[in-house]
């Protein structure tokens, strides 16, 4: 009896305003429950972030009877929420702290508040855009207390957000606070800034919601050029793609006025090169694995160019002169490499990795930018110069572009030609082994990856022009930018259609591409 | 025609194609319909559907014949001009089911009632009219190879620039018919046909009667090919293949033949469609895939162009030889075999079955005062490159 008596007494004497709050939980009361969300969230204890995030997962359990409240861990371990000692088990009687849409709210919003202190400066900065967009006026104290001891300049700005975002919709803030607080968020320039400006609602002071509306139309403004940016570097990054397929074409078609139908297949075999080179990279040297597409490239090149050099010299050579017949037989044995590869290593995807250095993305103001799209940019930039400068100061360069120009002339002038034709072919086919290491970081690697590319480079060296690389260049980038300027207008099927039609149409004013060669023949 | 142009342009061989068509689309209609089904002479339904198909690629490949092998067009996208025939006729049909499809809706396809379209699109007007429905079969083809032929040929767009372009326009269609929102069923197509004319699609008298009507198109489409490339518009075709610009020096206007040729070739290619979707029950948008226009043109390389008989004959021989080998255990083998077809017959073979025949047999009968136009013709055929020089 006496020590009931004691316990009864005691109990209150030794719990702080932490266990009290805790306690509250127990009373099974939403109006309870957002009080003790409340004191828990500001207590400073350690506890407070594990009890407010399991509350948030349905794992905070309350006992009505005893008023105790558990925490169950993820892992099946329970502890006590007030003083954090391990518990055996939970009681049967305890049951889970109920919430309603307010209380998640609130929690959402305490969450938010508790990470705002945390070590990690991601999780700082992530919590202070969780307050941004809830801007739940109880963060206010937690924000500007960790606005004042923030080091890290991002995190202070996004705390800056948050604490404008706050404040602008606080009721009782000044009229000076929540014009600076517009133009903040005039300055972060975003979706969510737009959404928060356009929400503020009719109670503000006349001067705020003119701002606001300034600041709508501004941000407006600057999302739709940075679309316009997005848009443009997609369109160069489909270019990229499209001129590094199109490139070794050019290259064929140019010197020899063939169109090589099995180009794509040289790309495939070039993906499929990099699938063998990563597959024996997994097996034996895993710790190769970020370096699989500089041995890939060479490789590719070198296994596409020893097939394509084979194939001049096994078949096209005999066709010279009917350029209709080479591409019916080109055509076919595009069909006999896309079988050879699918009975070698099945119709289906393989998987082709990308390396750490490529995989992820950044952002650059409001766009996002992969990696693998940025190198794949800039490689082809890369294998454009180095194709460029081979052809203007090497020899072989010299008499590929002599017999462009005048293959009879060449020959008389003591060129080759048979020899510049094979290796020609072999240089167009190694490029398209290139792209096909590039293409597998963001196509599927199946026996069908050259088709889905054929038609798309034709169009680009047929529009570029043949026998300059400049204009494969610029019929690349071209296409590839029109194509995804179109295609929020007209979707992405109409798009690719309206392309093609242009071009059939621009085929007709200039049936030689955007940069002809000049010549005399009637029939050049 | 007068009976005299006829008779200058069939020589031999052509007559004697022209019996054995006629033959067949007599004799196999009538032994599957009148013998017994135990009879050995008797066709099997399923074979006269079968062979209903070669016809109408037959008709195709001769229609690729008479621009290629006479007028040096190889056109990659002719398969276009076969599908948007298919797809008039597959439109007559789809409008002849009626009631009995699926949503029971008298006047809207079931595909556009599944897609919840309110009404028909401006463009299925007319076709619940047979006569409408042959008409666009020609019309449509004809219509959109007269002006894409106009505005290419105008601009002296020619070889492989005319192939890939064509090629392009086929791969267009083909994005744009897989649509929903196009109107044509989008990737299934149109299929689940009933009726043709108030006959069921199915029965053997329908599809025994699509087999004659195929042969007598076959037939029809190669007297008009004999025709036009025996007579005066003819020599001037094949001086446009071998020597475009010279014809064109000496004052023929080069793009109004290479037109009107074009123009006639897709209308062969529209009713060579027509007749092949009521006797395979289906059109999709892969009829307009480019694979299948250059596959069409291996069946007259194969056969040999210029030649006419030949387009006909090699588009039966590689059909039939892809009907036995995709059936069969050799299935996975039948790509190494078209492509290896491809390289060999341009490379070993260069002018095709009857082409080579031709060669070996011509000299034989040379002794002969042989004024036949129409051969000579077949022999500068033969000979394309000589302009180069």
């Amino acid at each position: 009896m006496l020590s009931l008596f004691l316990i009864a007494v005691a109990l209150p004497a030794l719990a702080g305003p932490f266990e009290d709050a805790v306690a509250k939980f127990a009373n099974d009361e939403f109006s309870d429950t957002e009080e003790a969300i409340g004191a828990v969230a500001t207590s400073g204890n350690p506890l407070a972030y594990p009890i407010i995030s399991a509350l948030q997962d349905g794992r905070l359990m309350a006992d009505p009877d005893t008023k105790k409240v558990f925490v169950t861990g993820t892992d099946g371990n329970s502890i006590d929420a007030a003083s954090g000692a391990t518990v055996a088990n939970v009681p049967d009687s305890a049951s889970a702290v109920r919430l309603n849409n307010r209380l998640r709210r609130s929690v959402d919003a305490a969450l938010g508040s508790l990470t705002l202190m945390s070590p990690d400066v991601a999780m700082r900065i992530q919590a202070a855009r969780s307050v941004f967009k809830s801007h739940e006026e109880s963060a206010l104290p937690v924000v500007e207390k960790a606005l004042a001891k923030e080091t890290s300049r991002t995190a202070k700005a996004a705390l800056g957000e948050a604490r404008a975002a706050i404040l602008l919709y606080k009721a009782d803030a000044s009229e000076v606070d929540k014009l600076k607080a517009v133009a903040i968020i005039k300055a972060r320039g975003d979706q969510e800034a737009l959404a928060l400006l356009t929400d503020i609602g009719s109670d503000q002071p006349a001067s705020v919601t003119k701002a606001a509306a300034g600041a709508i139309g501004s941000i407006q403004n600057s999302l739709a050029v940075w679309s316009m940016v997005q848009n443009a570097w997609y369109g160069l990054s489909l270019g990229s793609v499209l001129l590094l397929a199109a490139i070794g074409l050019a290259i064929t078609f140019g010197v020899m006025g063939v169109i090589n139908m099995a180009h794509g297949e040289m790309v495939m075999l070039g993906a499929y090169t990099t699938f063998v080179v990563q597959e024996m990279i997994r097996t034996r040297y895993p710790a190769l694995f970020d370096y699989s597409l500089l041995i890939a490239v060479p490789l590719a090149f070198l296994v596409s160019g020893a097939i394509g050099v084979l194939i001049e010299r096994s078949i096209i050579r005999f066709l010279y002169g009917r350029p209709l017949e080479t591409l019916l037989a080109t055509w076919g044995l595009s069909l006999v490499l896309q079988q050879a590869v699918r009975t070698a290593f099945g119709p289906t995807n393989r998987e082709v990795g990308n390396p750490s250095w490529m995989s992820g993305a950044f952002e650059l103001g409001q766009i996002t930018i992969t990696y693998n799209r940025l190198w794949i940019f800039c490689f082809t930039l890369a294998v454009f110069a180095i194709l460029l400068a081979m052809l203007r100061y090497t020899a072989l360069g010299l008499e590929m572009r002599a017999v462009t120009q005048n293959r009879r002339m060449a020959a008389s002038m003591g060129i080759a030609t048979s020899r510049v034709d094979a290796l020609t072919f072999g240089l167009g086919s190694g490029i398209a082994g290139i792209a096909g290491v590039a293409l597998s970081q963001i196509d599927n690697v199946s026996p069908n990856l050259g088709q889905s590319y054929i038609i798309d480079s034709f169009m680009v060296v047929v529009f570029g022009g043949v026998g300059n690389l400049w204009g494969t260049l610029v019929g690349a980038f071209s296409l590839g930018i029109a194509n995804k300027f179109l295609e929020p207008v007209a979707g992405a099927v109409l798009g690719k259609i309206a392309i093609l039609v242009l071009i059939i149409l621009f085929i007709q004013k200039r049936p030689r591409g955007l940069f002809a060669l000049k010549g005399r023949a009637v029939e050049a | 025609m007068t009976p005299h142009m006829l008779t200058r342009s069939l020589d031999r061989g052509a007559t004697l194609f022209l019996a054995i068509v006629a033959a067949c689309g007599i004799l196999i209609p009538l032994s599957n319909l009148l013998l017994p089904t135990d009879s050995s002479l008797q066709v099997p339904t399923y074979l006269v559907a079968l062979w209903g198909k070669y016809v109408c690629y037959a008709i195709l490949a001769l229609s690729i014949d008479l621009i290629w092998g006479y007028c040096g067009i190889l056109s990659l996208g002719h398969g276009a001009f076969f599908a948007l025939g298919g797809y008039a006729m597959g439109m007559y049909l789809m409008r002849q089911i009626g009631t009995r499809g699926v949503y029971g809706n008298p006047i809207l396809p079931d595909f556009m009632v599944f897609l919840n379209w309110q009404k028909l699109p401006w463009y299925w007007y007319g076709f619940d009219m047979f006569w409408f429905a042959a008409l666009m079969v020609v019309v449509v083809p004809g219509l959109l190879a007269f002006c894409f032929g106009w505005l290419a040929f105008r601009s002296r767009v020619t070889g492989v620039y005319l192939s890939i372009i064509t090629q392009a326009m086929t791969y267009a269609l083909l994005l744009g018919f897989f649509r929903n929102d196009f109107g044509f069923g989008g990737n299934n197509g149109l299929t689940d046909f009933k009726d043709i004319l108030g006959f069921n699609v199915q029965a053997e008298g329908t599809r025994a009667a699509l087999f004659a009507l195929s042969c007598l198109a076959l037939i029809v489409g190669f007297v008009i090919c004999r025709a036009i490339v025996s007579s005066k518009l003819g020599k001037i075709l094949i001086a446009i293949r071998d020597a475009e610009s010279r014809t064109r020096f000496l004052g023929y206007r080069v793009e109004s033949y290479k037109l009107f040729v074009f123009t006639v070739s897709a209308c062969m290619a529209g009713v060579a469609g027509a007749l092949y979707v009521p006797q395979v029950g289906i059109i999709n948008p892969s009829e307009f895939a480019p694979g299948n226009s250059i596959e069409a043109v291996i069946w007259v390389a194969v056969g040999g162009r210029g030649t006419l008989v030949g387009a006909a004959l090699g588009a039966v021989v590689v059909n039939y030889a892809k009907t036995v080998f995709t059936s069969g255990v050799l299935a996975p083998y039948w790509l190494f075999m078209l492509g290896a077809l491809f390289i060999l017959v341009t490379l070993l073979l260069p002018r095709g079955l009857v082409g080579t025949f031709n060669a070996w047999w011509e000299p034989r009968k040379a002794r002969r005062a042989d004024d036949n136009a129409a051969s000579a013709a077949r022999e500068d055929g033969i000979s394309a490159p000589k302009m180069a020089e």
